[in-house]
């Protein structure tokens, strides 16, 4: 009954719309209104409709753009972070200059030269010297931010300092999974056909790098060093994208790739600056991978180096977690070399 | 008395011979039709009932995002199994929605609605043609189009949905039934759509080139063509080179999902099992894809920039600022566009060295478009503007083009791009450059042709309440998004309320959501507009904007042939608006100097010399 109700509605406000219309048509043709006539009150509306809508645009983007700054700004947290956030903003200045510039010109033209009877337009088809300004200056005003971007997008990628902390991070529908190296500060090799129910991530365990490699529950950094994130995914393409840090990176099924940097604030400093206890810094990921992709999310906690020490040496290897894993490992082809033989074996006996 | 008559008749049979009168029947002049300007409406027609169907998926799905807690129970009807027992859309099929939006408004709304219609309706017109160079690849063209568009319709309907990877469709997502859905017969049938719809591009890009160059009349040089012809035939050159490669990415994806191929697949496990594809790499559709992706773009929006040049002019009473300035951003654009691709994968784990070459070059390509903007609005500057519904619309273009455009300057810079990627920021940059610039220079030329289209005025006032609509609701909708991406939030998210960090903008989402809402609804005003003045509308006269170029010196109904006796010559270019010296404020193309002495500039009291009247 309802539905019946809003559809008889819509057509019944639809037809008094149109009748509304048909009758102001009417209404002109029997006034007999030349083109000249209505050109000129209606032009002056819209003409001036532009000036309206230039000034309310400006007081809104900047009204909203510096009352709501908190709001849309995320807080920096890592090294790089600080030199993009800069670069950022720059080009936001030198950007915004233009966009208000123009715009200013465009709409004030509008309004400044609209239709006056008796008028002639100027004919003005070309100016060689001012498009050489207007092609030059803006390259110029471009290859700075570029340069300066460039400079900064080669120091980003360059290869991670030698101290850096090695972290492995894997994607997959829908979540996260990381891996430390362990004492040995060497991650183990991985196979993706080494996946099973016990071992999602694949890890060639019974490799002597392996063994003390962790898969600890949520992943802890150390404020104020260098950490690489070694990122890979096991499924679709998947991105590890961390806002805080300025990092994003694609994590891609048979492409292993990396980032790296240097977190500056922990987690109790960032709770401390945005005065929210319950602050956690967030891995999201960002890149359509799914009906979950929406829900990809692992919690990353920055401790003090102190901290992240004593974390790490509290964590146990996964090996030693699960110590039926390497016994039930049934080997692939029903012909088991020697030497694989050996190698269970020892892992077995060193465990 | 009766001899006169009767010479009188003789001589209109004879004019009627030289425009070659084929009658043929309703199947051929109106289904299967050669003639252009017929093809030229179909495209029309169809890419206005796709900007429905691409607008109303975006309603749905903003619904989800603006009100997350609704509860869209009354959406079965129409959407089935699609809304869950708990009245919420599923989340697979809302990455559908956002998949299936993208190709419809990319592909079917703003590639075949915008170089369709107008590529076809305007070429032959106004370069003085009878009609295309081959009327019946033409009528392929749009028939192939057809085939395209009811795929991909029927892919919207089909119980496993329709493709959902996203409009990018990178695999190994799209490779992958077992990942999503929407990858397994939707996905096929989007690649068996798009490689007919590829088909019909290239087929209509071969005619719009081999027509530009061939069939100008006598007096059309390229220097004398409007800057919409050189937009549309820069735009098919793009077109003819780039298409294919998709071609190539789409069979290649083809392979690897029915034929157990590797070249984009390589260490997987999904679904509990190993897959044996080895060796490949996602990258490399990555690669193929933009390399079509990007100029694609630029297929988008040149057109809509070239119909914006006449139209500025037109209605400022004054040339288009910088003619040859404005043809030479149209080839820069053309051949940078191939050399920027991967500025769209800055953050795949491609060599940075690939990322910094394509900064550089990205950088480069700012310049041109800068320069077509500052030459709009100096057309501007101290001319007689009249603000006819097309005008509105083509200083809209030029505003969202700016807005649009200097974000692209952000995304450019790889060290920014590693924050923006994927965020919001890049949904509020294509939406306002190319979905909402370029739709406005569709809208736009529409508004403008209509008259030669159909032989009435569309409303003028209906017209100004749909601008102005249209245009503060377009604001209003994606401008916000910019803040949303710098505050981190990706794209392709089914909800925001997952994460501390994004589900603070509740307030913001609902406003864009209702604005959009109400933008949507604004576009009904142009529809009604433009199906009613077909019948109704005041019949137009023969040259309403009082322009200078061929298409106003045929017939209020041009018919097949679209110049009943010879086709005019053409003595100068398009642009002889308010000259210093003449009577009129215009001059058509097809006046000779030699009649007008007192406006001549030097060089064209020479020409005039040479003139044979």
């Amino acid at each position: 009954m309802l539905n019946f109700v809003i559809l008889v509605s819509v057509i019944l406000i639809g037809a008094i719309l149109v009748t509304i219309f048909r009758a102001h048509t009417l209404v002109q043709v029997v006034r007999g209104n030349k083109d000249g006539e209505s050109l000129g009150k209606s032009n002056k509306v819209n003409a001036a409709l532009f000036l309206v809508f230039l000034i309310g645009g400006i007081v809104l983007f900047f009204g909203y753009s510096y009352t709501q700054f908190d709001r849309y700004t995320v807080p920096v947290a890592s090294e790089h972070g600080e030199v993009t956030f800069k670069l950022f903003w720059i080009t936001t200045a030198v950007t915004t200059a233009a966009f208000i510039l123009t715009h200013i010109v465009l709409f004030w033209f509008a309004y400044r030269y609209q239709h006056k009877a008796g008028n002639t337009a100027k004919f003005y088809p070309h100016n060689d010297k001012l498009e050489l300004i207007w092609t030059v200056v803006p390259a110029i005003v471009l290859a700075l931010l570029i340069f300066d971007g460039f400079r900064a997008w080669v120091k980003i990628t360059d290869q991670a300092p030698d101290n850096a902390e090695v972290i492995e991070i894997m994607g997959y529908q829908y979540a996260w999974a990381s891996r430390y190296p362990g004492a040995d500060g060497k991650l183990g090799p991985y196979d993706y056909k080494l996946i099973d129910f016990e071992n999602q991530m694949g890890v060639d365990f019974t490799n002597q790098f392996s063994k003390d490699d962790f898969i600890p529950r949520e992943i802890h950094i150390p404020k104020g060093k260098p950490v690489l994130f070694k990122i890979r995914a096991r499924d679709v393409i998947h991105s590890v994208y961390v806002p805080h840090f300025r990092l994003q990176m694609n994590a891609v099924p048979g492409m292993p790739t990396q980032f790296w940097f240097v977190p500056t604030k922990s987690t109790a400093d960032m709770a401390e600056e945005t005065g929210n206890p319950d602050f956690t810094y967030e891995l999201v990921c960002n890149k359509i991978c799914g009906k979950g992709h929406f829900a990809m999310r692992a919690t990353i906690v920055v401790d003090e180096p102190a901290e992240y020490e004593k974390w790490k040496a509290s964590q146990k290897s996964w090996l030693s977690k699960n110590p039926e894993y390497l016994s039930s490992l049934q080997p692939a082809s029903p012909v088991v070399t020697e030497a694989a033989k050996e190698e269970i074996e020892e892992a077995q006996a060193s465990l | 008395m009766a001899v006169t008559e009767v010479q009188l008749d003789e001589h209109v049979e004879h004019a009627a011979h030289d425009d070659h009168e084929h009658h043929g029947n309703f199947v051929t002049n109106y289904i299967f039709s050669q003639d252009h300007k017929v093809i030229g409406k179909q495209f029309l027609i169809a890419g206005i009932f796709w900007a429905i169907i691409g607008g109303g998926l975006s309603i749905i799905f903003r619904l989800q995002l603006g009100f997350p807690d609704m509860n869209l129970e009354w959406l079965r009807p129409l959407l089935g199994g699609w809304i869950t027992e708990s009245g919420k859309i599923d989340t697979e099929f809302y990455l559908a929605l956002v998949t299936m939006h993208g190709t419809i408004m990319v592909f079917f709304v703003l590639t075949a609605g915008l170089s369709g219609t107008f590529s076809n309706f305007l070429i032959p017109l106004q370069i003085g043609a009878r009609d295309m160079a081959s009327g019946f690849m033409n009528m392929l063209s749009f028939w192939f189009f057809m085939l395209s568009s009811v795929i991909m319709f029927i892919s919207l309907f089909i119980s496993t949905g329709p493709a959902a990877g996203g409009w990018t469709i990178y695999p190994p997502l799209s490779a992958l039934p077992q990942a999503i859905s929407g990858s397994g017969l939707g996905m096929t049938l989007w690649l068996v759509s798009m490689v007919f719809f590829i088909a019909s591009q290239l087929l209509g890009g071969i005619n719009y080139i081999s027509t530009i160059i061939n069939l100008r009349t006598k007096g059309m040089s390229f220097t004398k063509m409007p800057l919409t012809i050189w937009a549309f035939f820069l735009t098919a050159i793009l077109g003819l080179l780039s298409f294919p490669v998709l071609v190539a990415a789409a069979l290649l994806l083809v392979f690897d999902r029915s034929f157990g191929t590797s070249f984009y697949l390589s260490d997987i496990f999904i679904g509990g099992e190993a897959l044996p594809n080895s060796g490949g790499s996602p990258i490399l559709f990555q690669h193929l894809f933009w390399f079509l992706g990007h100029p694609e773009v630029y297929i988008i929006i040149m057109p809509a920039l070239g119909i914006t040049s006449e139209i500025i002019s037109t209605n400022s009473r004054k040339p288009i600022f910088g003619y040859r300035a404005m043809i030479g951003s149209l080839m820069g654009i053309g051949i940078l566009s191939f050399v920027v691709w991967a500025h769209h994968m800055f953050v795949t784990g491609m060599s940075p060295f690939l990322g910094s070459i394509f900064m550089i070059l990205t950088l480069i390509i700012a310049v041109p478009s800068a320069i077509k903007s500052f030459n709009y609005i100096t057309t501007l500057w101290q001319g007689n503007i009249r603000f006819t519904s097309a005008m509105l619309f083509s200083i809209g273009l030029v505003s969202l083009f700016i807005s649009g455009g200097v974000t692209g300057i952000f995304l450019g810079n790889s060290a920014l791009d590693i924050f923006l990627h994927d965020t919001y920021f890049v949904v509020a940059h294509f939406h306002l450059v190319m979905g909402s610039s370029a739709f406005f220079g569709m809208v736009a030329g529409i508004y403008h042709w209509y008259p030669k289209m159909f032989g009435r005025m569309m409303d003028e006032k209906l017209g100004y309440i749909h601008f102005w609509l249209t245009f503060i609701g377009v604001y209003l909708v994606f401008f916000p998004l910019h803040y949303i991406g710098i505050a981190g939030f990706p794209r392709r998210y089914y909800s925001f309320t997952n994460f501390d960090a994004f589900s603070d903008f509740a307030d913001l989402n609902m406003f864009v959501s209702v604005a959009a809402i109400c933008t949507f609804g604004a576009q009904f005003i142009f529809l009604f507009n433009f199906f009613y003045s077909m019948y109704r509308g005041k019949k137009a006269s023969l040259n309403p904007w009082d322009s200078n170029t061929l298409e106003w010196t045929t017939p209020r109904e041009p018919g097949h042939g679209n110049w009943p006796g010879e086709i005019p010559t053409v003595y100068r270019w398009p642009y002889d608006y308010s000259k210093p010296g003449s009577e009129s404020d215009f001059i058509p193309q097809t006046v000779p100097y030699t009649n007008t002495p007192e406006s001549n500039l030097p060089h064209e009291a020479e020409e005039a010399k040479n003139e044979k009247v």
